[in-house]
């Protein structure tokens, strides 16, 4: 009913209020300006210091020569990419049996499945941590080459990301016509063979977004990798923990810049695939 | 929705994988961890399991209490500030024009993809000594005031990093708001603050709870906020535990203080899963 008031005019129209509207535009403001601050301080020509003196290439020059930046940021692309693969595949098996079967305990698994989302970070890094050195497979790794040190890295982010990559397959497949399925197979189509025809084309919008989140979240991870990190495989994040343990400086402000912009991407392309989801679901 | 024993192949080929992860590289390591939680230190890197609660009776000395106290009071704080700043945005964001709730939703979204450390730094930058905010107010002849390193710059912190998470729980219950109740109560002489404490609030309770959730637990177990705004002066358990891991090397401890905060964890969604059983079974 209220959507056929004149915008504004009636009791609920709340969102035309002014001091809602300002209180909007503070919090905007208090959310973005270090941010920004942060992407155009990347640009000052000033090596300290937070006074405007002048635009300029240079930091990201220096960051792009850093060599141990550099090596982070290969190590952190790598392992996203990896980890993001290995979850994708997990995580969409698992929102399909989730989605398909009934099964005792099915509630119980469920929860059990969504914890690795809900528990404190740092609990899941120092149970990894452990595990890793109890198991020998820290000790292990640390002598591999590339990129088989990052092993445990990888394990590690598989671990927290295949379930949100499962929430967000099941929840496209919720919208999925299942008589497709039953035509599929009534038709002579096997089990496989529906799959790959049928239902896999209509998952793939959830299954991109998925991928893309997986990848986001292991790109971004620090406290996870933190702890599961061997002296020698440094990730970006951690990288940029240690640099800031020194100060404050534009190159990390460039070397930051480099990430938000990567995530931000990654992040923008996902909602734009999920947002026909929800219109499906009603 | 099909019965497990109907295809068996496909019901074990999918469960299998999700399974397998789940229990290897998350279920068994916490297993391992409470074990160890009862365990006691013989050398640099063993322990034993002796069954003892040494690790756990150490959590509650007086040093320790006192930062459990404080990682619990900052928490709370930074909790009741995200509500208080979320709630209104949640509820602005269902009462814009339609065309607006897309761009706004991902304003509130896309700060939570950024990079925690790196919005953390960003917060240094703004708030040194010699930061932006520094600068500005000496502008106008204030300052400079030393504003982190201390319990209110980790409240600020753990307030800028978490809000999102409060503001999308409460969008989604305020969105589902049945307004004919708002208008009825309007009607009926409410004024708007009656209407809004009598009827928009009870209703999106929900919301507030799973907001209140999602927001207190990742804030009880920070480790990077209270260690980068905080500094020496503002210790969470998220600290201490990983002291025990990097630096003190005393597993067992650690692990009783990890242990410590998923109890509190399970808790809090125990609470949650009860509050949604009672709330769900009035409206029957």
């Amino acid at each position: 009913m209220a959507e056929t008031l004149k915008p504004g005019s009636g009791p609920l129209g709340y969102g035309t209020r002014l001091w809602l509207r300002s209180l909007f535009v503070a919090i905007f403001i208090a959310l973005y300006a270090p941010i920004a601050t942060l992407i155009a301080f990347s640009f000052n020509t000033a090596k300290r210091g937070v006074v405007w003196r002048g635009f300029t290439w240079d930091n990201y020059e220096k960051a792009w020569n850093n060599v141990a930046l550099q090596e982070a940021l290969l190590n952190s692309l790598t392992i996203a990419f990896i980890a993001t693969i290995i979850a994708t595949i997990i995580g969409a098996m698992a929102a399909l049996f989730l989605w398909r079967f009934r099964f005792p305990f099915k509630p119980a698994y469920e929860g059990v499945m969504a914890l690795p989302i809900v528990i404190p970070e740092i609990c899941m890094g120092v149970s990894l941590l452990l595990f890793f050195i109890y198991t020998g497979m820290m000790g292990w790794s640390v002598g591999m080459p590339w990129p088989l040190n990052l092993i445990n890295i990888i394990i590690a982010h598989v671990a927290f990301c295949f379930p949100f990559v499962a929430v967000v397959v099941r929840s496209r497949l919720v919208g999925f016509n299942r008589q497709f399925e039953e035509a599929s197979k009534d038709l002579g189509a096997s089990e496989w063979q529906t799959f790959w025809n049928v239902i896999l084309p209509f998952m793939m919008p959830g299954l991109v977004a998925g991928a893309l989140l997986a990848f986001t979240l292991s790109l971004d991870d620090f406290v996870i990798t933190f702890f599961t990190s061997g002296p020698e495989t440094v990730t970006f994040p951690v990288k940029v923990y240690s640099l800031v343990r020194r100060g404050v400086s534009p190159e990390i402000n460039a070397a930051s810049t480099v990430l938000i912009v990567i995530t931000v991407i990654a992040t923008i392309i996902a909602m734009k695939l999920q947002a026909p989801q929800k219109t499906g679901e009603g | 929705m099909d019965s497990w024993r109907g295809n068996l192949r496909v019901f074990w080929t999918l469960f299998t994988p999700g399974t397998f992860w789940l229990l290897i590289f998350f279920i068994i390591p916490l297993a391992w961890m409470f074990g160890i939680s009862f365990s006691e230190k013989t050398s640099i890197t063993e322990t034993e399991f002796t069954g003892t609660l040494a690790n756990y009776i150490r959590s509650f000395d007086a040093i320790y209490l006192q930062i459990i106290w404080k990682s619990i009071w900052i928490s709370v704080l930074a909790t009741v500030f995200c509500l208080l700043l979320a709630y209104p945005i949640a509820f602005g964001i269902c009462f814009v024009p339609v065309r607006w709730k897309p761009l706004l939703l991902l304003l509130v979204i896309l700060p939570f993809w950024i990079n925690l450390l790196i919005r953390t730094y960003a917060l240094i930058a703004v708030f040194r000594s010699q930061g932006y905010l520094n600068l500005v107010l000496g502008w106008v002849g204030l300052g400079p005031f030393e504003m982190l390193y201390n319990d209110g710059a980790v409240i600020m912190g753990l307030v800028y990093v978490y809000m999102p998470f409060m503001v999308l729980p409460l969008y989604a219950t305020i969105e589902r708001l049945d307004r004919s109740y708002l208008e009825a109560s309007l009607d009926l002489g409410g004024s708007q603050f009656q209407t809004f404490w009598k009827v928009t609030l009870p209703l999106t309770m929900p919301g507030i709870i799973t907001g209140i959730i999602l927001v207190f637990i990742p804030c009880l177990g920070s480790f990077l906020t209270p260690d980068m705004l905080g500094g020496a002066n503002a210790i969470m358990i998220g600290n201490v535990i990983e002291r025990q891991f990097k630096s003190a090397n005393d597993w067992p401890f650690g692990s009783a203080l990890s242990f410590l905060l998923l109890y509190v964890t399970f808790a809090a969604l125990a609470l949650r899963a009860y509050l949604a059983a009672r709330s769900t079974g009035a409206d029957v």
